[in-house]
């Protein structure tokens, strides 16, 4: 189907849904090297203002990947809430960017639609809106997940302590953990990144980190972010695994090249499910996404990045995540070129993901051949704990030394839970007060806490 | 009006954890932020890295010293003309220049085992810093056991899929690429490694098995090379690599 938009005279055709949903999209240079975006500013919003009048069903009836070439597609359109979106059917994409704005529009009313739209929709919402109104909506998502603590209520800020390793040095990977546990961070998961993915390794880290939980009743979880089916291994083997981590993307193509499918995911969930750890829940997913991965892997059908990214939010509502985050900024400048771009895909990636229903959190971040600095990660990181975001990540000093990039660091955790009144998770918050580490302000004590921590890591 | 106190850093007293590791531990705070000491050191580091990002292979030394350790070597380009558009355009990165394809398909290279291939990456100091050990280590090991070597080629604005078109052209069964990583902060000179059986233009990520972080305070020169050697031998045993590949060699890992 074509769509139309005339100014002064000229009138701009766009041939698809998805060659308009690409043209509509704020400018980012992933979508310059794919050949998708807009060619002039005038271009760019002759399609917004064109995407503002498509109907919403209109989305049922062309798919931007077809159904027949691509799974992801069909769990779309197979999963969809038709009684959900029966109250919506009758907006367009700009009257649905009205109502998310409106007063009508609460955190119960937002929910109960939620079911009935498909990622398109949500992407396409989002290109018609404003950095504030993807603020201002977000905010008014509350998704909260749960397996040792509760994640996601209002008012509360988390943070996955990620104390990687370049070689996976036990004492290393432990001292930033101290630190980080000493920061006040770790309550959304203690969460490494593996410097290989060697089963036997990654079994060892995640004894490591369960030993100290259990010593010190830490009310967290673990994960060693492997390959899903390493995980599978490991849980084979009687492993203490948490959580089951794996990226995701939006089309069944970018998956394949993960080495995933619908089916390996499916089969990672069960695994975990199947040890009942969890303890006042069993959200045990981990999803990491990004804009551009669908293109880096040539598996985007033409579609636009951040329409790709939120196609890998569907597949992540299958599995009833406990965690879900955009690393926004790792893929690099051919994607996300500087600090602007960065800011709107972050924005953009919590808004949709929120709204499909998700927990998302976000690694703020960059390389060093972006054209962004820490200055760029402060923004973001306070446009996000304004908009409500699940949970960000703590790496010491922000220098991940194993994966060569900048996040946002334990202090930079403690600054926005500062400056916005924002509190670590309920259960884990207690913790920290109960071994004297902060108090119920979010002021760091000094106890001897950190001695019996060292004692409990080092020594044993 | 009385005179303000200077601010009494908050220290933290796990300081001598920094032993065990490089990452920014132990850092203090004032208030909950940052020293000063802390935020200018970070800022230093992340110009160094940045200035990594826009550095040059020393072409003339690399080939001197590689052809002092017997091993021929040939130049090629990718299709990115400089640093600018290499970072924009990865996909001109990972294809090899029509100049460098007619120079590869002249040499009508027999077939071998293995094609080693060297890339600036993103970072070209990564290389000229750590390339050399590993790969005479790694030569001499290969060829010890039985294995047969192309001769090693150098890559100008690459990215890693670049090794498969390499690979084919020279008729090798694996091509093994040391490329410069992204630049961390403190970690201007860390160098990976991606392995892939089978090489040929179009393969993706999930096919190509990596080992990462070589240099002096990563991965050393002799482990790298083991972990290469196992992967090696096991991508011939199973005809494969890629995610089916589990590295499984760990033995000498460092255990506390």
């Amino acid at each position: 189907m074509a769509y139309h938009c005339t100014i002064r005279g000229f009138t701009y055709v766009f041939h698809s849904l998805k060659q308009l949903l690409a043209k509509a999209s704020p400018l980012r240079s992933g979508d310059m090297l794919a050949g998708l975006g807009a060619e002039t500013y005038e271009e760019r919003i002759a399609a917004q203002i064109a995407l503002a009048d498509v109907r919403l069903t209109d989305f049922l009836n062309e798919a931007v990947i077809p159904y027949e070439a691509d799974e992801v597609t069909r769990l779309i359109i197979d999963t969809h809430d038709k009684a959900g979106f029966s109250r919506i059917s009758h907006f367009t994409v700009g009257e649905l960017r009205d109502w998310l704005l409106s007063d009508e529009a609460d955190t119960t009313v937002i929910a109960s639609i939620r079911q009935g739209l498909t990622p398109e929709m949500v992407a396409a919402v989002s290109k018609l809106m404003r950095n504030q109104d993807l603020i201002l909506v977000a905010k008014k998502c509350e998704v909260v997940t749960r397996f040792r603590n509760t994640l996601g209520l209002k008012g509360h800020l988390s943070v996955r302590l990620q104390p990687n390793h370049p070689v996976d040095d036990m004492r290393g990977i432990a001292a930033s953990m101290l630190d980080g546990l000493m920061y006040g961070s770790g309550d959304a998961t203690i969460g490494i990144n593996p410097a290989t993915d060697s089963p036997a390794i990654t079994g060892r880290l995640l004894h490591m980190i369960d030993e100290l939980r259990e010593r010190f009743e830490i009310p967290t979880q673990s994960c060693v972010l492997s390959h899903i089916t390493t995980t599978i291994e490991l849980i084979n083997q009687g492993i203490p695994v948490d959580l089951v981590f794996q990226s995701i993307a939006g089309t069944e193509k970018a998956n394949a090249s993960f080495g995933v499918s619908l089916a390996t995911l499916r089969e990672g969930y069960e695994a975990g499910l199947s040890l009942n750890r969890g303890t006042v829940g069993q959200n045990l997913m981990y999803f990491e996404t990004g804009q551009g991965s669908a293109l880096s892997a040539n598996a985007h059908h033409g579609v636009d990045q951040q329409t790709c990214e939120v196609r890998a939010y569907a597949v992540a509502r299958q599995y009833n995540p406990l965690l879900v985050n955009s690393v926004v900024g790792f893929i690099g400048p051919e994607y996300l070129f500087d600090g602007k771009q960065i800011t709107r895909a972050g924005l953009e990636d919590h808004f949709c993901g929120k709204l499909m229903g998700l927990p998302m959190g976000m690694d703020i971040c960059y390389t060093n051949h972006a054209q962004a600095d820490q200055d760029d990660m402060d923004n973001l990181l306070t446009l996000l704990g304004v908009a409500g975001i699940n949970f960000i990540m703590g790496v010491p000093g922000a220098d991940d030394i194993m994966l060569n990039y900048q996040s946002t660091s334990f202090h930079d955790a403690l600054y926005v839970r500062r400056v916005l009144g924002l509190r670590p998770a309920p259960e884990f918050e207690q913790w920290l007060i109960r071994q004297s580490i902060m108090d119920e302000h979010g002021k760091r004590l000094f106890s001897g806490t950190q001695k019996r921590l060292y004692a409990g890591l080092f020594e044993a | 009006m009385s005179e303000l106190r200077k601010t009494w850093l908050d220290q933290d007293d796990w300081a001598s954890l920094k032993t065990y590791t490089d990452a920014r531990i132990a850092l203090g705070k004032t208030g909950v932020s940052m020293p000063m000491r802390e935020s200018l050191a970070f800022k230093l580091a992340h110009a160094h890295a940045k200035d990594a990002v826009y550095s040059a292979l020393y072409k003339d030394s690399l080939r001197q010293a590689l052809t002092d350790l017997g091993l021929p070597v040939v130049d090629v380009h990718s299709q990115a003309q400089n640093r600018d558009q290499y970072l924009q355009r990865p996909d001109y990165g990972r294809r090899l220049s029509a100049d460098s394809v007619t120079h590869l398909k002249q040499l009508a290279a027999p077939a071998t085992d293995l094609s080693i291939i060297l890339a600036d990456g993103l970072s070209a100091e990564a290389i000229n810093q750590n390339a050399v050990p590993v790969i005479d280590l790694l030569s001499r090991t290969t060829v010890k056991a039985g294995f047969t070597l192309a001769p090693v080629v150098m890559v100008e604005q690459g990215r890693v899929a670049i090794a498969d078109e390499i690979g084919s052209l020279l008729n090798a069964r694996m091509t093994i690429m040391f490329i410069g990583e992204r630049p961390g902060l403190s970690s201007a000179d860390s160098m990976g490694a991606y392995l892939t059986y089978a090489p040929q233009v179009g393969l993706t990520d999930e096919r190509r098995n990596c080992i990462s972080n070589i240099r002096p305070q990563g991965l050393s020169t002799v482990l790298a090379v083991d972990k290469i050697m196992y992967l090696v031998q096991e991508a011939f045993r199973l005809q494969l690599s890629g995610v089916q590949l589990k590295d499984k060699d760990d033995t000498n890992r460092q255990i506390s």
